[in-house]
């Protein structure tokens, strides 16, 4: 009798998948807790103007969005080329903003009456919007003294705009 | 009674359940943070006040046409030169604030024709309503540029190399800090903010 046994000819032992579940559900935790939900569909274009003297928005922070742009091609049969403000997921009148604004804090789960002075509402402006659309916004908010926005940007140089 | 053994429950499909997710979770999430310029509007004024008068010196004009032109202090300027302007506009230190008290950190040329005080300069940018939104951005960016370089001078200057206006900024609103550190830094950047407090207005647009 030889102490050792003789290895079978050529045959690999099969590699064990019984840990494959582990890595996977490690690989969805990482994802689920660093991503964020998409929250709305655009219809609108989003081209961000580019800034580098940026603050961050963070997840906590109580924010209201209204995007604003051309309407994206598959929409532009329907609705035209001039620049539009998109609310939730529709197209809007600058007339619905204060409507929109007093919907979302009172109705949003993330959001309440209580932080109606500290919400910030962030305009999500496509690059080739005229600015008089944004006055108009930007006066409909100082109207219900929605007074904190932010410019939501991409991180660049701004001669990275004129490109 | 006889016990049965209960069957072993199949875990191999438990792999491709978790892969299900997990590329659920990639197509409806995204990555990106936001992040952009904030900025307070001013309040809608009580009826029947008017706004205090402004000496010109102490007001910094920036008018955008709707070629998307910039003219600062009725002169023709470039985009990348409006940073410089500003800091010089508002670091110039020229007379006193309020109090009567002169700029002691201000390191500006005190030229008489511009502003006194970082306290009572005010930038005042006005554009046409066909002015493009990327060039409104750029001109609101460098405006706060120049505030925030001038911040980070004082920052580094009275609290040291590593505490710059912005750093301590970004430290401060990161949603992982500790109460007493925000405490600190709040205090240290109120007087920060005290010395170059940012005062720009978005004036109504001219057509």
């Amino acid at each position: 009798m030889s102490k050792f046994k003789k290895k079978k000819s050529g045959e690999l032992p099969p590699v064990s998948t019984a840990a494959l579940p582990d890595i996977v559900f490690m690989l969805l935790f990482f994802f689920m807790t660093v991503t964020t939900f998409k929250k709305d569909d655009y219809k609108v274009k989003q081209e961000l103007p580019y800034a580098d003297q940026v603050q961050v928005l963070n997840k906590d922070d109580k924010v209201i969005y209204i995007y604003a742009g051309k309407p994206s091609s598959r929409y532009q049969k329907e609705f035209g080329t001039q620049a539009k403000i998109q609310l939730n997921d529709k197209f809007a009148d600058v007339s619905e903003i204060k409507d929109y604004w007093f919907n979302e804090i009172n109705n949003n789960p993330k959001l309440g009456q209580q932080f109606q002075n500290i919400a910030i509402t962030a305009l999500k402006v496509d690059n080739e919007t005229n600015m008089g659309l944004i006055a108009d916004i930007k006066q409909q908010l100082r109207e219900i003294n929605a007074l904190k926005i932010n410019y939501t940007t991409r991180k660049g140089n701004v001669q990275q705009n004129f490109k | 009674m006889g016990r049965r053994n209960i069957p072993e429950v199949n875990a191999g499909s438990m792999a491709d359940i978790a892969f299900l997710l997990l590329i659920f979770f990639l197509v409806t999430t995204t990555f990106e943070v936001d992040n952009g310029i904030n900025r307070k509007l001013p309040p809608m004024p009580p009826p029947g006040v008017t706004p205090p008068i402004i000496k010109q010196k102490n007001l910094f004009t920036v008018l955008v046409n709707k070629n998307n032109d910039l003219l600062v202090e009725e002169e023709v300027m470039d985009l990348k030169d409006l940073r410089q302007a500003a800091i010089e506009f508002l670091d110039n230190g020229g007379g006193t604030n309020e109090k009567g008290e002169p700029c002691n950190y201000c390191k500006g040329k005190r030229s008489p024709d511009s502003s006194d005080h970082p306290n009572k300069a005010i930038v005042s940018v006005r554009n046409d309503r066909e002015t493009d939104y990327k060039t409104f951005i750029s001109v609101q960016n460098e405006l706060v540029g120049a505030y925030n370089t001038l911040r980070n001078r004082e920052a580094i200057r009275l609290y040291g190399k590593n505490s710059s206006y912005t750093t301590m900024d970004s430290i401060y609103s990161h949603p992982q800090t500790g109460e007493v550190l925000k405490e600190e830094l709040k205090k240290k950047m109120d007087v920060i903010k005290d010395m170059y407090p940012m005062k720009i207005s978005e004036a109504e647009t001219n057509n």
